[in-house]
């Protein structure tokens, strides 16, 4: 079973197509869920502690948004924890603020630069481009350690 | 009694313990509803925290019993039935839309997505029992390769 990264953090179609492929997909949720739910740290609402900005310092320099370096926290060790990578280029839900946007850029560009074996894509439009790209997805997975034969 | 009290913690909400995961589940079927999942989901295991909603289930608990719920339903309909992670339990207090007001942070994500999930179903039947009409249209087609600046400059010397 390889650690798929996904980008959008948060896409549900790659998040269930990555899982039902018989991989883990690392995303948003994951990072998150370990904040609220490790015990000992209580830093209420979201349990950040002044730790995570140090760790998206390592991603991001102090003059960058303090949001890219807050959302780097939760995705830079997810990215570097990655074996593969999956990105929706033209993914309308990751819209957001200027914190959101660099993040994103600064997401796709770690992925590229970690030389891990990458898909990248664009949502589909039609049945046809739904079959393609599902099609493309299971491929890429059935090429990773553990996946299940194409 | 909790992984957290056991471990000597202040478990400050109780539905968030460790060990515990948290999935949606998102039916987009004509042939199953929501409020038949959750059945079904009930009858599965008893010992998941399932909430109903209107795209489908929230359900909390122990990985591998999530995981086992998670596959069962998946067989009720394998191609209109998604799963993903969340973060948070269901009716937590920070994310939940009762206490904030408004959509759900997250919710317009899911709408966007949920729009282009029929297109994923038929990708997964054509993976499943593929047609001689699924092949071709899982064939590369031509117009997705970029330019070639050959190709271009041959448009151009025609033209």
């Amino acid at each position: 079973m390889a650690k798929v990264f996904i980008y959008p953090g948060t896409s549900l179609i790659l998040s269930d197509l990555v899982a039902r492929f018989g991989h883990r997909p690392l995303g948003a949720a994951l990072a998150v869920r370990e904040k609220v739910q490790t015990p000992g740290l209580d830093s209420p609402p979201l349990q950040i502690t002044p730790e995570d900005p140090k760790k998206g310092l390592r991603y991001a320099a102090v003059e960058v948004p303090s949001g890219v370096r807050g959302r780097m926290a939760l995705y830079g060790p997810q990215i570097e924890e990655a074996d593969a990578g999956i990105i929706v280029r033209d993914a309308d839900l990751a819209f957001g603020c200027m914190g959101c946007a660099r993040t994103n850029e600064l997401v796709r560009f770690l992925l590229h630069r970690r030389e891990i074996p990458l898909l990248e894509l664009t949502y589909p439009r039609s049945d046809e481009e739904g079959v393609r790209f599902v099609a493309a997805i299971k491929e890429f997975l059935a090429g990773l350690a553990g996946g299940e034969t194409a | 009694m909790s992984e957290a009290v056991v471990a000597g913690q202040r478990s400050v909400r109780p539905s968030v313990q460790p060990g515990t995961v948290a999935k949606y589940v998102f039916v987009d079927s004509p042939e199953l509803t929501a409020a038949d999942l959750a059945l079904r989901a009930y009858e599965i295991a008893p010992a998941v925290q399932i909430k109903e909603t209107c795209f489908g289930l929230v359900i909390t608990g122990l990985e591998a019993e999530v995981d086992r719920l998670v596959i069962e339903l998946r067989n009720l309909d394998p191609d209109r039935i998604f799963v993903k992670d969340r973060g948070f339990p269901p009716g937590d207090e920070r994310r939940c839309r009762a206490n904030l007001g408004g959509a759900r942070p997250g919710f317009y994500g899911h709408e966007n997505e949920m729009k282009l999930v029929r297109y994923i179903s038929s990708g997964l039947r054509a993976l499943r029992d593929p047609k001689k009409a699924d092949l071709l249209r899982a064939k590369p087609k031509k117009q997705d390769e970029p330019l070639s600046p050959e190709r271009l400059q041959e448009i151009i010397e025609e033209s």
